[in-house]
C-alpha cells in the first residue's frame, strides 16, 4: 500500500471499492490490527493506536468482520454471539457460574442475532447454517461486541439477492449509530448506503468523494467500472 | 582460563554446534517441508551411533561402517515414511507427536533387544587419530576438526541442494503447495519419501561421526532431540542461517557453561532458551510459518 | 437427565465406590493408582482438549507436586496432609505459571518443543542437583497424617482410606472442571481452541487466558503427583520424565481428546494396556510403542470415537462434559 489516507466518522458510512488486489482487505487488516503497519499511523479518537494489538483495538470499540467467514463452526449461532458479547465483560476470570447465567451478555447476544436477522436460528450449530446465514452470523458477532467503529470486509460476499437486500437494510440501520468502513464488491449496495466512496487500485487511492462524484468520474470508470456502467441506484 | 584453553573450548563449542546443526537440519527439513514434527529424530541419531559401533566392530573400519550405515539409514527412512509417516500428513500435531513418540519407544526397546543397554566406545580411525599441537602441553584432536569440516561441508551441500537444484526447487515447492505440485505432475510422494530419508540419514550420519567423541549410550537420542528442539525454537524453521546461528550459539553456550559452571551443567541451554523466548517469542529469526 | 450416559456414569461411580469391599489389597491400590492418573489426565485435557495447547511437558508439574511432599516430609514424623496437599498444588501451579509466562506466546509446533524442553530442565533439576536429592529420589518414612485440630478423619496408611480419598478428589476435580468449562472462562478457552484468531479479533486477551489455563492445569497435575507420592511413599525424577509426559498424552488420545469422561477412560485404558504388556514381556515398551502407532493410524479418536459416531457440539448439549 502506498500513501493511503482514509478517515471515517461517526454516523457516516465510508465505502471502499476496487478490483481484486487493490489492497482493500489489507487496508482493513491494518486498521483492525490483523496486520502490522510498516509505516504510517492509525489514529482513533485522537489517539495513536498503530502499535496496539488487534485485541486491544477491539476492546477500544473497533469491530471487524471478515470476508472469509470466520466463526466458531462447532458452536451454536447463539454461542458464537454470546462469546462475542462476553468479550466485553469487565472481569475475565469467572470460573464458577455457568456462562448463560450472565443475563446482560445473553441479552446482548440475543439482540445481536435479532439485528442480523438470525433471531430464530440461535440454536443451530454454526457449521450447519447456510452460507448467507453464516455471513449474517459474522455481522451479528461483531454487533455483539457493541463497537463504535465497524470495519466490514465484503459482508455481502456470496449472498443471494434477497439476503443482500436484508444486509443493505441492516447497514442502513447501523450507519447513524456507528462509524462504518465498508469494503464491498456489490456496486448497488455500495451506492445505496455510502456517504463517501473511496476507490482503490493497486494499493493506492484513485479517487475519493461522495457517490455522485465517483459515479461521474471518468478515471474511476476507466480503471475499474467499465465504460458501460450506468450507476443506477437501488 | 588462558587463551589456549579458551581456544580449545571455542573449537569444542563450534564442533558441537556444527554437529547439532546437522541433526537439527534433518529435523527442520522434515518439519519445514512435510509439516511433520518427528519426535523420533533423536532415535535416528542413536541408531546411527549404534550402527557405527556394531559395523565398525564387524568391519574394523569406521569409514566403511559409516558408508554402510548411511545406506541403511536411507533405506530405513524410506520404509518408515512409506509404512508410517505417510499417514500423518493430514493429521494434527498431537497425533504426529504421539505416533513418533511410539516410534521412540519401539527404537529404544529394539536397541535394548538387539544390542543391549551398555555404553560403548568407538575408536577414532588411525588416519584421523593425531592431534595438532597448540602449545608445548596442549593440542587439539584432528578428529574433532574433521567432524567440524564434514558438518560444514554437508551444510554447504544442503544449501546448494535446496536452493540451487531442480530437486531442491521441487522440495521447496512441495513445502508451499502440495496439491499444486501433484497437479504439475511432480511426484510428491517420492519427494516426501526422499526428504524423510534424507532427514533420517542426516541424523544417523551425525550419530555415526559423533560416536568416537561422545561414545555410544542409550540416552543419547533423547538428549540430542531436546537440544535440537531448543535450536529449532531459537533459530526457527525455514531458515538455514537461523539454524546455523542457533546451533553454534547453543554449542558454545553449552560447552562454556559446562566448563565455567559445572554444577549447572545441562541448565545453561534452557536458561538461554528462556531468555530468548522472553525477548522474542517468535524466535530470533523469521519463520516460514 | 436420566439417559444412557447418566446411567453409565452412575453405575461406574457405584462400582468404584463399592470396589474396595470386593477387591484385594493389590487391586485396591491399582485402581487408586488409575484414579490418580485420571486426575493427571483430566488436568492435561483442560490444556490440550479444551484450550488447544498440546504440551509435551506436563509431567513436570505432576513431578513437582510429588516432590513437594517428598521435600516437605520430615524424617522422623509424618507430614500433615492438610498442609502438604495445598502446598503441592501451589508449588506446581507456581512452576506452571513461571513456565507459562515464557511458553504461552509460542505458537503451534514450537509450543510442543518448548514445553518438553522446560520439563527436561525440571527433570535435570531433580536428577542432578542436591536440591532434588538426585536420581535415587526421596523415600518417605511415614505417610502423611490427615489430622486437623486433633481430629483425624481418615488414616492414610490404610490403603482403603487412600482409595476413597482419591475417589473423592477425582470426582471433585471432574466436577470442578465441568463447572469451569461451562463458565465464561471455560467458554473462552474453548473459543480459543476453536478459532484463536477470531477470539483475538473479538477483543479477548488470549495470552492471559492461555496462561491461566496452563497454570490451572499445572496445579491440578500437582494434585495428582502429590497423591501419587502419598500412595507410593517415594518420589524419583522419573515422575518428570518425558515418558510420563508422553504417557499422559496417550491417555488422552486413548479416551478421546476433548472429553472429560474420555480422560478418565483413557487413564483406565492406559493402565490396562501397560499391565497386560508388562505381563507379556520384559520388553513391554516395544508393545506399547507399537500399540500407540497402531492407535494413531487406525483409531485417532480413541475409544470415544468408537462409542460415539456422531459429531458433538461442545456447547449446546447439556449432558456433555
Amino acid at each position: 500500500m502506498n500513501a493511503v489516507a482514509i478517515g471515517i466518522e461517526h454516523g457516516r458510512l465510508h465505502a471502499v471499492l476496487g478490483p481484486n488486489g487493490a489492497g482493500k482487505t489489507t487496508l482493513i487488516n491494518l486498521l483492525s490490527g490483523d496486520l502490522d503497519a510498516s509505516s504510517g499511523s492509525v489514529i482513533y479518537k485522537g489517539e495513536d493506536i498503530t502499535r496496539r494489538a488487534a485485541d486491544r483495538r477491539s476492546r477500544l470499540g473497533i469491530g471487524r468482520s471478515y470476508q472469509k467467514t470466520n466463526i466458531f463452526p462447532a458452536f451454536t449461532a447463539f454461542e458464537n454471539c454470546r462469546l462475542a458479547a462476553q468479550s466485553r465483560m469487565p472481569r475475565a476470570l469467572h470460573l464458577i457460574a455457568d456462562a448463560v447465567a450472565f443475563r446482560p451478555v445473553v441479552e446482548l447476544a440475543d439482540g445481536a442475532l435479532e439485528a442480523a436477522g438470525l433471531a430464530r436460528r440461535g440454536g443451530r450449530v454454526a457449521a450447519a447454517l447456510s452460507h448467507g446465514e453464516q455471513r449474517q452470523l459474522e455481522i451479528a458477532m461483531v454487533l455483539a461486541t457493541q463497537p463504535e467503529v465497524l470495519l466490514l470486509d465484503e459482508p455481502l460476499a456470496g449472498m443471494g439477492a434477497e439476503e443482500a437486500a436484508l444486509m443493505v437494510e441492516l447497514l442502513r440501520k447501523l450507519a447513524p449509530r456507528h462509524a462504518i468502513l465498508l469494503v464491498e464488491h456489490d456496486m448497488d449496495a455500495v451506492f445505496a448506503v455510502a456517504d463517501t466512496i473511496t476507490v482503490m487500485v493497486n494499493g493506492q487511492i484513485l479517487e475519493s468523494g461522495p457517490p455522485a462524484q465517483i459515479r461521474a468520474s471518468a478515471a474511476v470508470r476507466d480503471a475499474y467500472l467499465g465504460t458501460d456502467f450506468t450507476g443506477a441506484v437501488a | 582460563m588462558d587463551i589456549y584453553s579458551f581456544l580449545i573450548q571455542l573449537l569444542n563449542g563450534v564442533q558441537y554446534g556444527l554437529l547439532l546443526f546437522l541433526v537439527a537440519s534433518g529435523l527442520t527439513l522434515i518439519f519445514g517441508i512435510m509439516g511433520i514434527i518427528n519426535l523420533a529424530h533423536g532415535s535416528f541419531y542413536m541408531v546411527g551411533a549404534y550402527m557405527a559401533f556394531t559395523l565398525s566392530s564387524l568391519t574394523g573400519n569406521l569409514f566403511v561402517a559409516i558408508v554402510v550405515g548411511v545406506v541403511l539409514s536411507v533405506l530405513l527412512g524410506i520404509v518408515l515414511e512409506w509404512a508410517l509417516i505417510s499417514h500423518l500428513y493430514k493429521r494434527d500435531h498431537l497425533e504426529q507427536v504421539l505416533l513418533t513418540y511410539g516410534l521412540i519407544l519401539v527404537f529404544e526397546e529394539l536397541r535394548s533387544l538387539i544390542v543391549g543397554n551398555d555404553v560403548h566406545g568407538v575408536a577414532v580411525p588411525a588416519i584421523l587419530g593425531g592431534s595438532i599441537p597448540l602449545t608445548a602441553t596442549l593440542s587439539y584432536p584432528v578428529y574433532r576438526l574433521f567432524m567440524s569440516a564434514v558438518c560444514l561441508a554437508l551444510a554447504g551441500l544442503l544449501y546448494l541442494l535446496i536452493h540451487r537444484t531442480r530437486v531442491g526447487m521441487m522440495i521447496r515447492a512441495g513445502a508451499s503447495n502440495r496439491e499444486m505440485v501433484s497437479a504439475l505432475g511432480l511426484n510428491i510422494t517420492l519427494v516426501y519419501r526422499l526428504v524423510f530419508a534424507l532427514g533420517v540419514a542426516l541424523a544417523a550420519f551425525a550419530g555415526m561421526i559423533a560416536a568416537p567423541v561422545s561414545s555410544v549410550y542409550p540416552g543419547m537420542g533423547t538428549q540430542v532431540l531436546i537440544i535440537c528442539f531448543v535450536v529449532v525454537v531459537i533459530g526457527g524453521i525455514g531458515s538455514i542461517w537461523g539454524a546455523l546461528f542457533a546451533s553454534l550459539l547453543i554449542g558454545l553456550a553449552d560447552t562454556f557453561g559446562k566448563v565455567l559452571v559445572p554444577e549447572a551443567a545441562g541448565v545453561t541451554v534452557y536458561l538461554l532458551m528462556a531468555a530468548i523466548l522472553l525477548w522474542r517469542p517468535e524466535g530470533l529469526f523469521r519463520r516460514a510459518g | 437427565m436420566l439417559n444412557r450416559k447418566s446411567i453409565a456414569v452412575g453405575a461406574t461411580l457405584m462400582l468404584l465406590a463399592l470396589f474396595p469391599l470386593a477387591g484385594s489389597g493389590f487391586y485396591i491400590e491399582l485402581v487408586a493408582k488409575v484414579m490418580i492418573l485420571a486426575i493427571f489426565a483430566l488436568s492435561l485435557d483442560l490444556l490440550v482438549g479444551y484450550t488447544g495447547l498440546v504440551s509435551f511437558g506436563h509431567a513436570a508439574y505432576y513431578g513437582i507436586g510429588a516432590y513437594t511432599l517428598g521435600l516437605m516430609a520430615p524424617k522422623y514424623e509424618a507430614a500433615n496432609f492438610w498442609l502438604t496437599l495445598p502446598a503441592a498444588m501451589l508449588a506446581a501451579g507456581i512452576a506452571a505459571f513461571a513456565v507459562g509466562v515464557f511458553v504461552v506466546r509460542v505458537k503451534g509446533v514450537y509450543f510442543i518443543m518448548v514445553t518438553l524442553a522446560f520439563a527436561q530442565m525440571f527433570y535435570f533439576l531433580f536428577h542432578d542437583t542436591k536440591f532434588g536429592r538426585g536420581s535415587d529420589g526421596i523415600s518417605m518414612n511415614f505417610k502423611p497424617i490427615a489430622s486437623i485440630g486433633g481430629f483425624t478423619p481418615f488414616d492414610l496408611s490404610n490403603a482403603t482410606h487412600v482409595y476413597y480419598c482419591v475417589l473423592v478428589l477425582l470426582v471433585a476435580v471432574f466436577l470442578f472442571l465441568s463447572m469451569v468449562l461451562r463458565s465464561p472462562f471455560g467458554r473462552a478457552l474453548q473459543g480459543i481452541k476453536s478459532n484463536e484468531h477470531r477470539m483475538r479479533s473479538l477483543g479477548f486477551p488470549i495470552y492471559r487466558y492461555k496462561l491461566a489455563s496452563f497454570t490451572l492445569a499445572g496445579a491440578l497435575a500437582g494434585l495428582a503427583g502429590y497423591l501419587s507420592a502419598l500412595q507410593f511413599g517415594f518420589v524419583n525424577p522419573e515422575l518428570l520424565s518425558w515418558h510420563q509426559s508422553g504417557n499422559v498424552l496417550l491417555m488422552l488420545i486413548l479416551g478421546g481428546v476433548g472429553s472429560l469422561y474420555g480422560a478418565v477412560v483413557g487413564a483406565f485404558a492406559f493402565v490396562a494396556l501397560t499391565e497386560i504388556f508388562q505381563a507379556l514381556t520384559r520388553h513391554w515398551q516395544l508393545l506399547l510403542g507399537g500399540a500407540i502407532i497402531l492407535l494413531v493410524i487406525f483409531l485417532p479418536g480413541g475409544l470415544a470415537s468408537v462409542a460415539n459416531r456422531f459429531r458433538r457440539t461442545l456447547i449446546g448439549d447439556a449432558d456433555d462434559a
